[in-house]
């Protein structure tokens, strides 16, 4: 781990590995890393050990913003560990806004681009929606707009590119595949991400608590529907 | 709720706005916020609402409101003709409107944009502790249309007992502290030369997300794409065109692009038309 300095009220955990920096990297065990760094930074953020507004995990970091003291901060984060296993953790964890919940998503597998997922799977339509049906995904983090989870759990192998030109309109409730994650649209938005089926789940409701069905952490399911 | 402020001209762009909701960003969602909070809780006082209360932020054309009781009013940023009834008003001073006369803010003659704030505060409903519009998630009520009427709170005090306020700045050329990093590392020296040493100008395609730049491209070392990462306010990230983007409350919470430095207080960036210069200024090298 490396932390580093993000202006004069944030860090910046950097758990990608030497080797790997700036390249995508095996990003399943990056994202366990994440995760089990997000998981403790909140638990001691619960128990009054740490103050940051915002604990925000990503791709292969995890920011600290609204740090009152950024050095003091850094220093005793490179004293801590986390000192159990994410899928271990995950369970036990008592935290606020991230519970380790399983989300079961009945899905619709009739995406405008399955076939070409299944192209690059080496499989049929009925093949990815299989795939899919059986992988348990966890929302490494959210980004792109309120509610959208990045999704990891399928292997390297079946990482597919974006669209070469992004749609102007993705329906909500798009399920959708990018590089190594899976994702569902929340509110209908332009995307690039390669369409494999829908849902009518609401992913992001302001009124409920929390507000975003797919928050970091949380493992899922798509289920046919 | 106690009246209505009724919009007869709603401008370019008039959004409310309060503090914003910082606390969500692990769900994507933007802080948001006035672009210049020092602005919005200083109109705040000004009329006796606590400063954390909803008001306007108004873009360069101004606006026409009409507020269904008497109240006070405070208009605080760009340098506007502030007008009630046929009076003329000023910024920086609370202004009691009578019932039913018409507050004029007319386009901003230097800067860009200023705060609104009405006794009582704007009273829409919040969405996750604010009331804050966010154009980037779209989260908070719609930019202020022609005949809307926004809810008024009850008056919580007296107006500040007040009677001149420091006048705003209106440089044309900015000066921005930042800090390197974190992923200045991505960069050729020449890159980190050029944002420290050369003028860049606020480009048109500004806005509340983020202020772009336009000048020396800046070089990176690294190829390839970094995967996202949490940004902050103030971030200085440089897309694929090598032009800095300035990150304002609207910002989106991840991004993919790497982050050179980061400004250590954006708002003089609220009042900068397009066009102003900024530099950036660095530690020595």
């Amino acid at each position: 781990m490396r932390i580093r300095t993000v202006g004069t009220q944030a860090l910046l955990l950097d758990l990608a590995r030497p080797e790997h920096a700036g390249a995508a990297g095996p990003v399943t065990d990056v994202a366990a890393v994440v995760e089990a760094w997000r998981a403790e930074l909140w638990r001691r953020r619960e128990l009054g050990e740490l103050v940051a507004v915002e604990i925000v995990p990503a791709a292969a970091t995890v920011l600290l913003d609204g740090v009152p003291d950024p050095p003091v901060t850094a220093a005793r984060i490179a004293t801590w560990t986390t000192t159990a296993p994410p899928a271990e953790r995950a369970a036990s964890v008592p935290t606020a806004g991230a519970p380790a919940r399983l989300v079961e998503v009945p899905v619709t597998f009739d995406g405008e681009d399955l076939a070409r997922v299944a192209d690059h799977w080496r499989t049929d339509g009925p093949g990815v929606a299989r795939r899919l049906r059986v992988t348990e995904f966890q929302v490494a983090f959210c980004g792109f707009a309120p509610g959208f989870g990045y999704l990891t759990g399928l292997p390297a192998e079946l990482a597919v590119p974006r669209l070469p030109t992004p749609r102007p309109r993705v329906p909500a409730g798009s399920v959708a595949l990018a590089g190594p994650y899976a994702g569902i649209y929340p509110t209908a938005s332009p995307g690039g991400w390669l369409l494999v089926g829908r849902t009518e789940v609401t992913l992001f409701d302001v009124t409920a608590d929390p507000p975003a069905l797919l928050s970091p952490g949380t493992r899922v399911r798509l289920v046919d529907r | 709720m106690s009246g209505l402020l009724e919009v007869l001209r709603a401008g370019a762009l008039t959004t409310v706005q309060d503090l914003g909701r910082p606390g969500w960003a692990h769900l994507g969602v933007p802080r948001s916020g006035a672009l210049d909070p020092a602005a919005l809780r200083l109109a705040n006082r000004l009329v006796g609402n606590p400063e954390q209360a909803a008001g306007l932020e108004i873009t360069l054309t101004g606006c026409e409101l009409r507020p269904t009781r008497a109240t006070t009013v405070a208009v605080v940023g760009a340098d506007a003709d502030v007008r009630v009834g046929q009076r003329p008003g000023d910024t920086g001073r609370p202004l009691a409107v009578p019932r039913g006369a018409v507050l004029r803010i007319g386009p901003a003659r230097r800067g860009l944009r200023c705060w609104l704030a009405v006794a009582g505060g704007i009273a829409v409903a919040p969405v996750l502790g604010s009331r804050s519009t966010d154009t980037l998630a779209g989260l908070g009520p719609a930019p202020l249309r022609d005949g809307d009427q926004l809810p008024l709170g009850a008056p919580a005090g007296p107006p500040a007992p007040v009677d001149l306020t420091v006048p705003v700045a209106y440089p044309t050329e900015l000066r921005l502290n930042v800090r390197l990093g974190p992923r200045h590392d991505w960069f050729t020296p020449a890159a980190l030369d050029r944002l420290l040493g050369t003028a860049y100008q606020v480009s048109p395609l500004s806005n509340r997300v983020g202020a772009r730049l336009s000048g020396a491209p800046l070089p990176r070392s690294v190829a390839g794409e970094l995967p996202s990462e949490g940004l902050v306010l103030g971030a200085v990230q440089v897309p694929a065109d090598g032009q800095p983007l300035v990150f304002l409350a609207d910002h989106p919470t991840t991004g993919g692009y790497p982050v050179i430095a980061v400004v250590a207080d954006v708002t003089p960036l609220a009042q900068a038309r397009p066009g102003t210069t900024v530099r950036f200024h660095g530690p020595q090298r």
